[in-house]
């Protein structure tokens, strides 16, 4: 459930929004269906690394990855594969860490 | 506890967030988060494959609809109905393509990399602001806002590239802005002007006068006269020898005082070869089709994204094609249904410095024409990114700025041809319009037109060649040309006697020209631009001759030429400096002195048809063996090229002639050494120390590591140097002294030639593409033809609505 709120949430924010939107996203939806620690942790995490993933293949797959090719070179990784395990590892460290503090905000102020 | 739990799980994850958002050198100095996410990061600047066949888009500022038709490499053809669409829609679409290019050079130009790039940029920012890049350049803005025509254009221009701008958002800037981490600004009428300063900087923004002078300090007026003559041994002027001056010169001044004391008392960033260009027409007379062909090739910095954008430009009273410079307005170098233009370098001497004499040590005033004048100083901001800004405090005088007024404001290993506590005299300083040249090129019908078009240049003075449907031909080493005693500026100047100042200007119709001469063509190649019949005194050294010998020789030996012939001598790897020489070299090399290995190289050198191609070895063996002679002749008495000791060596044309027609001369003979050695002992040494040195290098001769290719550094990289974003080394003939002068990282920049006639027809390659995002199928699609030296046939459509299957998509711009 908060898995898939998240996902369709950021997904769309994605559109329109900075980046950190996740953050935010992740953030209300755990204080609205967050449970556990590690429900909440791992389903903001999951949910933003996806949303990244998917919309970084969006943009790199027409494109043939040449973009991403050269920015591996750049910061001297072997390949663009490279780039978009970093790029999803840092929104799903960013979602898991902000639906963990939605957790931990609510049970601060309520009985769960 | 809870309370503690969230409070340190909200800050956690606040600091990471606030910890992506920002800079830090261990991680390649990227905000992480902010480039990598897909939101707004690089993944956005991917572009897609598939291409909008059609595209209308509002935009401020038109007064009427533009079509913008693009062809297969995604070229614009820009449809306007009027001359302000027209550049608003040439700036609009530019900065589509290349708005960080614009961006940086411009920050270059004016002194404003610290902004972005922090302190490590600062030397540079202060050098451009000290040598009065600023300066010059809002004096140039001036002058082209006196005219209303060119008031409108840069207008129009700067509209147009704020329109761009002012609808991006973050995730749309160009992916170098999100590298460096900084926002777009608004564009300026003034960065126009930058565009040119920073032209002049690299065309006539070097000096050998420091180096000169320390040279005659060191070994006197009379072997200064005969190491480094005023006209070289061999020569093959642009104008072609014997065109009669069809007018009465000014009287010519007289050298001052303190310049004739300097020739007689026996006691007072050298240029690169390469950074020059060729540019030829030949008449209907010696052509297939009846009508002239233009050919042009500037050489310059290669790189990526090019330095060229191809773009037609077209309203009522104009429809043109060629080459802009990104970031300003008009066409440069290009073609219309009725003439076509290019241009090269004059290397006039247009940079020269005054010795100042201040009063004391406060500096506020000068000594000059009898009398202490006051110093004018000017304040310039640099602001550093992550650092207070800096104010630097620039003394000029009526000369104009001294760039470094004492040693301690010099910075270390850099700018040693500047020479401490003199004024620099440079025509960049000017007020000028050179952009309404261009503008009336663009439109020029005749050449009449092309006469009057020129009167507007200033500077860099440029060898504009020229060919109309009229069958006529022409060329006009053009500019501001200052009127000057023979040799000023050959050394430093003394400051204080007017007598030293530049006395005015030699007339734009006096400037050296050519029209329909008896052998049908005319080009040039940096060398000469004249005789010493012409009465004016333009410069003391120009290019080396060679190329413009092998263009001329080729030129002349034409019947029927086609514009395949042209392309053909634009890629020519021929070394005229090795027919020159190398038979001569080689009488010196006593083969039964030599080893085998010896032997083996020099029997490869002897077969070699003196082509600089990619898999000659010869041309490395020949090349290496010059060099190694070079400096063995010159070495002992000039010290290390490298020395840094402000010598400047004489030239290789001067070398040459030492060699044919003096081999005894007592500059062969090493100093450091007991006997006395002439050229035929420096030839053998060399040869010998060539051999050795490829071996070490390159292993057993003839291996293909020895193939000029191989051996020969040519790449082509980034603006910025950011590593992938380049194409990097590569393996390709020619060397600065050919007519396909590619060499290290500069080249032939834009490859064009035109076959006038009813029905034009122009072809063109630069290496590179239109697109300057690394993310773009049209980032470097032209590369791949440039390098197999061939052309790409370019469209030039006579209407917006003309069916061609080049054309892939439209693009309709309307007022918002």
């Amino acid at each position: 459930m908060l898995f898939v709120i998240i996902f369709i949430a950021t997904f769309c924010s994605g559109f329109l929004f900075t980046w950190w939107a996740a953050a935010i996203i992740a953030f209300v939806a755990t204080i609205y269906a967050g449970r556990t620690a590690a429900q909440s942790f791992w389903s903001g995490f999951l949910a933003v690394a996806a949303v990244w993933g998917v919309h970084a293949l969006l943009k790199s797959v027409p494109n043939d990855h040449i973009l991403a090719d050269r920015v591996a070179k750049m910061v001297h990784l072997p390949g663009w594969i490279w780039l978009l395990v970093i790029t999803m590892l840092i929104g799903g460290i960013v979602g898991g860490m902000s639906a963990l503090s939605g957790l931990l905000v609510k049970r601060a102020f309520t009985h769960v | 506890m809870k309370y503690f739990k969230a409070i340190f799980s909200v800050a956690v994850t606040l600091a990471l967030i606030w910890a992506l958002q920002h800079r830090f050198e261990l991680l390649s100095n990227l905000p992480l988060g902010n480039f990598l996410n897909p939101a707004n990061g690089f993944w956005q600047n991917s572009e897609s494959k598939h291409i909008l066949v059609a595209e209308d888009l509002k935009i401020e500022g038109l007064q009427q609809p533009v079509t913008i038709r693009f062809d297969s490499n995604m070229i614009p053809h820009i449809f306007a109905k009027n001359n302000h669409d027209l550049y608003l829609a040439q700036g609009y679409i530019t900065a589509r393509d290349r708005l960080w290019q614009m961006d940086i050079q411009t920050r270059s130009a004016s002194g404003r990399l610290s902004e972005v790039v922090g302190p490590k940029a600062l030397e540079v920012d202060r050098y451009h602001r000290r040598m009065g890049m600023v300066y010059g350049a809002e004096n140039t803005l001036k002058g082209m806002m006196k005219d209303p025509v060119m008031r409108e254009v840069i207008n129009a221009y700067t509209e147009g590239v704020n329109s761009y701008i002012r609808n991006l958002s973050p995730r749309d800037y160009p992916i170098e802005f999100k590298i460096l981490d900084y926002a777009p600004e608004e564009w300026k009428p003034i960065n126009c002007a930058f565009l040119l300063k920073l032209m002049s900087e690299t065309l006539a923004g070097g000096s050998d006068e420091f180096l000169m002078t320390s040279t005659l300090k060191k070994f006197g007026a009379a072997t200064v006269k005969d190491l480094f003559p005023d006209y070289p041994f061999r020569e093959d002027p642009i104008i072609p020898v014997g065109t009669k001056w069809d007018f009465k010169p000014l009287p010519i001044p007289q050298p001052s005082k303190t310049f004739l004391a300097e020739q007689s008392d026996i006691k007072t960033i050298q240029k690169v070869e390469g950074i020059g260009s060729n540019n030829w027409v030949i008449a209907g007379s010696k052509t297939a089709s009846g009508y002239p062909i233009l050919a042009n090739d500037p050489h310059l910095n290669l790189t990526l994204p090019s330095i060229w954008y191809q773009m037609q430009l077209e309203a009522p009273g104009v429809n043109v094609y060629g080459v802009t410079l990104p970031g300003a307005p008009c066409v440069v170098i290009g073609y219309n249904n009725k003439i076509s233009w290019g241009v090269t370098n004059v290397d006039a001497d247009v940079l020269d410095w005054y010795q100042i004499k201040f009063k004391d040590n406060t500096k506020n005033e000068y000594w000059y024409n009898n009398k202490w004048n006051k110093v004018t100083r000017r304040v310039e901001v640099i602001n550093i990114r992550g650092e207070k800004p800096l104010y630097d405090t620039v003394l000029y005088t009526h000369h104009g700025p001294v760039v470094y007024e004492n040693a301690g404001k010099k910075p270390a290993d850099s700018y040693e041809n500047i020479p401490v506590g003199t004024a620099l005299r440079w025509i960049a300083h000017d007020e000028s319009n050179e952009f309404k040249t261009f503008y009336l090129l663009n439109r020029g019908k005749n050449y009449d037109d092309y006469r009057e078009a020129l009167t507007y240049y200033t500077a860099p003075a440029q060898n504009f060649i020229f060919a109309s449907a009229d069958k006529d031909i022409a060329i006009t080493p053009n500019g501001k040309l200052p009127l000057k005693f023979k040799d000023q500026g050959k050394f430093i100047l003394d400051g204080t006697d007017p007598a030293n100042d530049w006395h005015g200007w030699i007339p734009a119709s006096q400037n050296p020209t050519a029209k329909n001469p008896a052998q049908g063509y005319l080009s040039s190649a940096n060398q000469s631009s004249t005789d010493p019949s012409y009465p004016y005194y333009i410069n003391w050294q120009f290019g080396p001759y060679e190329r413009g010998k092998r263009i001329n020789t080729r030129l002349a030996a034409m019947q029927k030429a086609t514009v395949d012939s042209m392309r053909v001598l634009q890629t020519d790897n021929y070394s005229i400096f090795a027919q020159d020489v190398l038979a001569e070299m080689l009488k010196y090399i006593d083969p039964t002195k030599l080893d085998e290995t010896q032997i083996q190289v020099l029997n490869i050198l002897k077969s070699w048809n003196k082509r600089f191609d990619a898999d000659e070895v010869g041309a490395t063996i020949f090349n290496t063996w010059w060099l190694n002679f070079y400096t063995q002749t010159w070495q002992d008495q000039f010290g290390k090229l490298t020395d840094n000791n402000n010598l400047k060596w004489p030239s290789r044309d001067r070398t040459v002639q030492l060699l044919l027609k003096d081999p005894t001369s007592k500059w062969f003979n090493n100093t450091k050494t007991p006997v006395v050695e002439t050229a035929g002992e420096v030839l053998s040494n060399s040869f010998a120390a060539t051999v050795s040195q490829l071996m070490h290098k390159y292993g057993k001769p003839g291996n293909s590591k020895w193939q000029w290719g191989n051996v020969k550094e040519t790449y082509i990289n980034h603006l910025a140097n950011i590593p992938g974003f380049g194409l990097g080394k590569f393996k390709a003939g020619g060397t600065g002294s050919t007519v396909n002068a590619l060499v290290d990282g500069h080249g032939p920049s834009w490859r064009m030639v035109v076959q006038l006639g009813p029905n034009v027809k122009g072809y063109g390659i630069f290496p590179g593409g239109e697109s300057g995002n690394p993310g773009s199928y049209f980032y470097d699609d032209m590369l791949k033809t440039w390098q197999d030296g061939k052309l790409n046939e370019l469209l030039f459509m006579q209407s917006p609505n003309e069916q061609s299957n080049k054309i892939k998509s439209t693009l309709t711009l309307s007022a918002k």
